[in-house]
């Protein structure tokens, strides 16, 4: 009961402390408020990057062409030879007729040309497709293919591929690294606000200190004051993320630049990057001011 | 029975100033005890080892049971809860009414709030100033804010109470109503330690009386026996 009524009387000192000292609080809200826009930013650019990287890896496939000359049984060989090739995940048989169907209704153009051929005719080969567990190792995969008898070509889009997934490792990483940066910078810029705060109620400390306070009577109103300095700062990057994100989804119809690359759905995600954003702002809050607090407890 | 007794303390700043040596001294339970001397004889730094904001840096000082100089930083707020300090420039927090300024002092321990104001009003009583709960501190005179600071070193009903000059700021007339509010605290059975310049004050009081000087004490005078011999 006694610690409850502590922490009943320590929020709404926090809060009256926010408020009576408001040009300070201000300055703290605002700095949170502004990193955590950039820190918002950065998480849905970085999650959408990691989450179009993995549709590219999913999506690419090797083609392997067989022979025109290859008889059912070579096929079947091919296949076992494919299976027992490491880093493959599945593989699937795609003969040239279905291939030519899929061509022909792709396009009238093709289905024009095509439709008169006989199997004699056709010159399109009968295909295995071949998916890999780990796209870094595609290459090896698709060099082992292409030693097995039987196969003419193998494609995967080699180069385009890696340097794709390349890139965009690359600008997740970036993102990933400012995103710690600015969780960083802004516990120590909310920190050293908080501690012009709570210099500016030093008296207040001491008096506290006189009348036996002890170090965490005297710590946990300021760490409550940095908890709701963070809610506040957060709940405009929140604002942000929420309808911001989800207009702009809405507006490029789930879609950027072209079909090709695909945003993640605003529900769950801006909920999800919502609450990491109001966890940061809270306990970088807390952190800044437990740090500034920390130093006008010596006696 | 002794509720402050101090054994050969010492007390040199890392300046190299010492401000205290040898000094031996006793107060009882119930006491109302004067600290005079010129300026820079020790007696701020002597109240200081008290509340323990300053430590000594030899001998031993035990207030109310408690070893003083032994005391770990953390554990500081333990010999505070037993002491009330009233200061010259009374420290109030200005933001805060007369009500809030002294119900602090209860509500970092997790009083209840019918507790608190019952124990707020009745020692505002008796400093008299109930009718100024609402009042800010710049609304109050030197006087009666110098009340507000008393009520709140008092309200958790300590064992003794240090007053810094507690009339160093006022005239002479609202010292002595400070001083018959010291005086009535101290009846109730708190032990007083009164550091004063003022003359006056403790020709009038007639209490025990102890002059520093140098850092040591250089007379003990018993209670009512200063006047007769300074007049």
């Amino acid at each position: 009961m006694k610690t409850v009524r502590i922490i009943g009387r320590n929020i709404r000192d926090a809060f009256k402390g926010v408020f009576r000292n408001f040009s300070l609080s201000f300055a703290s809200i605002s700095c949170i408020t502004i990193t955590l826009i950039v820190v918002a930013i950065s998480m849905v650019l970085s999650e959408n990057v990691n989450n179009f990287t993995l549709l590219v890896e999913r999506d690419v496939t090797i083609v392997a062409f067989i022979d025109n000359e290859a008889d059912e049984d070579k096929i079947e060989e091919i296949k076992d030879q494919i299976s027992v090739i490491d880093n493959v995940d599945k593989y699937e048989f795609k003969s040239k007729q279905a291939i030519t169907e899929e061509m022909r209704d792709s396009s009238d153009v093709f289905d024009s040309i095509m439709k008169n051929w006989t199997d004699e005719e056709n010159p399109i080969q009968n295909t295995y497709q071949v998916k890999v567990i780990d796209i870094n190792k595609i290459k090896n995969v698709a060099d082992e293919i292409k030693k097995i008898d039987g196969i003419t070509v193998v494609k995967y889009g080699e180069g385009m591929v890696e340097q794709l997934i390349a890139t965009f490792e690359f600008i997740h990483k970036i993102c990933i690294g400012a995103v710690v940066a600015l969780i960083l910078v802004t516990a120590f810029l909310i920190s050293n606000t908080i501690k012009i705060t709570i210099s500016s109620r030093q008296r207040e400390i001491g008096i506290m200190r006189l009348i036996g306070a002890s170090n965490i009577n005297i710590r946990i109103p300021f760490i409550i004051e940095g908890l709701v300095l963070g809610l506040l700062g957060s709940i405009i990057p929140v604002i942000i993320t929420i309808y911001g994100y989800t207009e702009l989804y809405n507006k490029f119809g789930g879609h950027l630049f072209s079909n090709f690359i695909k945003l993640i759905k605003p529900v769950p995600f801006v909920y999800t990057t919502s609450s990491i954003l109001v966890l940061v702002g809270i306990l970088v809050g807390m952190f800044g001011s437990w740090r500034a607090v920390k130093k006008h407890l010596k006696i | 029975m002794d509720l402050i007794k101090l054994t050969n303390v010492k007390k040199t700043y890392r300046t190299g100033v010492t401000a205290i040596q040898g000094l031996n001294l006793t107060i009882a339970k119930g006491d109302f005890v004067f600290i005079i001397g010129s300026t820079g004889c020790g007696k701020s730094t002597l109240i200081k080892m008290l509340y323990r904001e300053e430590k000594p840096t030899a001998g031993q000082i035990v207030v109310g049971g408690i070893d003083v100089g032994k005391l770990r930083n953390g554990k500081v707020y333990k010999l505070r809860r037993k002491i009330g300090v009233v200061f010259q420039d009374y420290k109030l927090l200005p933001k805060s009414t007369v009500y809030e300024n002294v119900a602090f002092a209860l509500e970092i321990f997790g009083l209840p709030k019918d507790e608190i104001h019952a124990k707020v009003i009745k020692v505002l009583e008796l400093v008299g100033l109930k009718s100024k709960i609402k009042n800010y501190p710049a609304q109050l005179s030197g006087g009666e804010q110098q009340r507000v600071a008393i009520a709140r070193a008092i309200v958790n009903g300590p064992k003794l109470l240090i007053c810094d000059e507690p009339t160093g700021n006022l005239d002479p007339e609202t010292s002595m109503e400070i001083m018959k509010v010291l005086e009535e605290i101290n009846k109730l059975g708190t032990t007083i330690i009164m550091v004063t310049h003022d003359i006056n004050i403790v020709k009038q009081m007639n209490k025990r009386v102890i002059v520093l000087d140098a850092g040591r004490v250089l007379k003990d005078y018993e209670k009512g026996t200063y006047k007769h011999e300074n007049s």
